[in-house]
């Protein structure tokens, strides 16, 4: 099966390809597809293969690359790309405490979906979504796609700081703050879980390409497990 | 809060912490995929270069000093050398060379002084600085506050451990010629276009090169924010989130353009129009607010050569310090 793509290089030490310019899970485990092709090749000289929504970064070293090689591998692997079956994966379910302290704009989303809060949280917990790809900070994953009617747009002007494991919304996107940093998504809520721990054995909770599922949890359910 | 990270062992003592120094090596590399900054040093060549004076390895981790420098008490002897950015360096109040290494006693203090040209000095020490890395990596990521001493600057009464050297130091030689030809407030770096020039007006390359940009206030290890000529989208400034490679030059809504540095997050939605090439990334990073930039579109053939002069210059360094 051939595939739409093009290859950009982005100054003298990466290639960038890219396929279909839309946010499309499809597209997306194309993208994933091509950069596990290119990583598991172990090209000499490649120092790092970042996908992205529809994009593969591979960053080299052009003096310790063969750039030409390089360049037909990664055409071979983007024209090879299909989406890995992952259907079966588990998805990894994230407890989450919606609303109060803890999600002060879950009131906002609810009247911008003109429905009642506890309707935003079944249908942000309603849904399997997919990690699209990483970024932001270490372990921020960009989770979608969230339903159309609890697509609220982020806030024009961002907070100055957003507590660590805040559940946020920005247009179809969901995602946790895995540190606490600037932030312009609406907050509906809390986890106690880290999707980003440097000291644990794993440090990561996600990578692109996984399946996550949140589910409601009371505050008790949540401070219990911080005290853990 | 101080860091007492070896409660014995050599270690180097910072008496003054200067105005922003860190600890940094080659930069934490293969997590971008997870969100994890590269980091690393701002001028990577002058680190290279005051690694190779004192026969560490290219990576091994040094201190980063920006604008003002600190004071260092030795616990050790160690053959150490400072690249880069050109200070008056006193070692217990006798003047020492740049681009040279020289022996520090134990007990001897090593004080930055006045600040002569560049922005950013390397300090390397024989054996490196031995902080535990964080992901594979001792360089500090302010931002993500991981690396170098718990992610931070460092502190004044901060002990920083020290790594075995790899040998006993044999000669101490004469002050090499600087491999970064450090800008005086004003640097012309080149530049290749891509990876989203077409989302700019036609006449926006020429236009990026017409005249130097002012590096602004808010500029930082992460991007130099620059004040010049406006750049003009045609498709709008907002992309589908992708890598964010470093050099490149991102441009908002404003059309005021934005040089990722070393410390750049690892994806973002705006179009870049150009990309500095690897080797002038050095003499960037000797930069700061206040300074100017100026672009110029070259080839990549010019990229590639500019970028093996480069690194001819490193290897002879190197191999005469072997």
């Amino acid at each position: 099966m051939s595939t739409a793509f093009r290859i950009v290089p982005a100054g003298d030490s990466v290639l960038v390809v890219e396929f279909e310019e839309r946010i499309d899970p499809v597209v997306n485990a194309k993208t994933i597809a091509c950069a596990e092709a290119i990583q598991t090749a172990a090209i000499a000289g490649v120092r790092d293969v970042v996908p992205t929504y529809r994009s593969v970064a591979v960053y080299f070293d052009p003096l310790r690359t063969d750039t030409d090689a390089l360049l037909e591998r990664i055409a071979r692997d983007a024209e090879a790309a299909v989406p890995a079956a992952r259907a079966e994966q588990a998805p990894i379910r994230i407890p989450v405490c919606y609303g109060g302290d803890f999600g002060p704009d879950l009131a906002h989303v609810a009247s911008f979906a003109n429905l009642a809060e506890d309707d935003v949280i079944r249908l942000h917990s309603a849904a399997t979504y997919r990690v699209f790809m990483l970024g932001f900070v270490p372990g921020f994953a960009y989770l979608g796609l969230v339903d159309q009617r609890i697509a609220m747009p982020r806030h024009a002007t961002p907070r100055v700081r957003v507590p660590q494991g805040s559940v946020g919304i920005a247009g179809v996107q969901t995602g946790i703050y895995p540190a606490e940093t600037p932030g312009g998504w609406q907050l509906i809520g809390r986890t106690p879980v880290k999707p980003f721990d440097a000291s644990r054995a794993e440090p990561f909770l996600m990578k692109a390409g996984d399946a996550v599922q949140f589910y409601a949890i009371d505050r008790a359910a949540y401070d219990r497990e911080m005290a853990t | 809060m101080t860091a007492h990270l070896t409660p014995s062992g050599p270690g180097v003592v910072v008496v003054k912490p200067g105005m922003l120094t860190t600890v940094q090596d080659s930069g934490r590399w293969g997590l971008q995929a997870r969100g994890v900054p590269v980091g690393g040093p701002m001028d990577g060549v002058s680190h290279r270069l005051a690694n190779a004076l004192v026969r560490n390895p290219p990576a091994a981790a040094g201190l980063e000093i920006t604008l003002l420098g600190p004071e260092l008490e030795f616990d050790d002897e160690r053959v150490v050398a400072v690249a880069g950015a050109q200070f008056d360096l006193l070692l217990d109040g006798r003047t020492v060379p740049s681009n040279a290494p020289f022996i520090v006693s134990a007990g001897a203090r090593l004080r930055f002084g006045a600040r002569r040209v560049g922005a950013r000095a390397y300090v390397a020490i024989s054996g490196g600085i031995a902080v535990p890395p964080t992901l594979g990596s001792r360089a500090t990521h302010l931002i993500s506050a991981m690396g170098g001493v718990a992610g931070r600057a460092l502190a004044a009464g901060d002990v920083l451990p020290l790594g075995e050297p790899t040998d006993v130091y044999g000669s101490v030689s004469m002050p090499q010629a600087a491999v970064v030809r450090l800008p005086d407030r004003h640097a012309r770096v080149r530049v290749l276009p891509g990876p989203q020039t077409e989302f700019f007006s036609t006449d926006a390359l020429d236009i990026l090169q017409s005249s130097p940009y002012v590096i602004g206030a808010n500029s930082d290890r992460m991007g130099f924010r620059l004040e010049g000529p406006p750049l003009t989208h045609t498709r709008g400034a907002d992309i589908i989130s992708d890598a964010t490679p470093l050099g490149v030059l991102q441009v908002p809504a404003s059309g005021q353009p934005i040089l990722l540095m070393a410390d750049r997050q690892t994806a973002g939605g705006y179009p870049k129009i150009a990309t500095v090439i690897t080797a002038d990334m050095a003499v960037a990073g000797q930069l700061g607010p206040g300074d100017t930039i100026a672009f110029a579109v070259c080839t990549m053939r010019e990229a590639i050569a500019a970028l093996i002069a480069q690194e001819r210059a490193l290897m002879a360094v190197e191999a005469r310090h072997a």
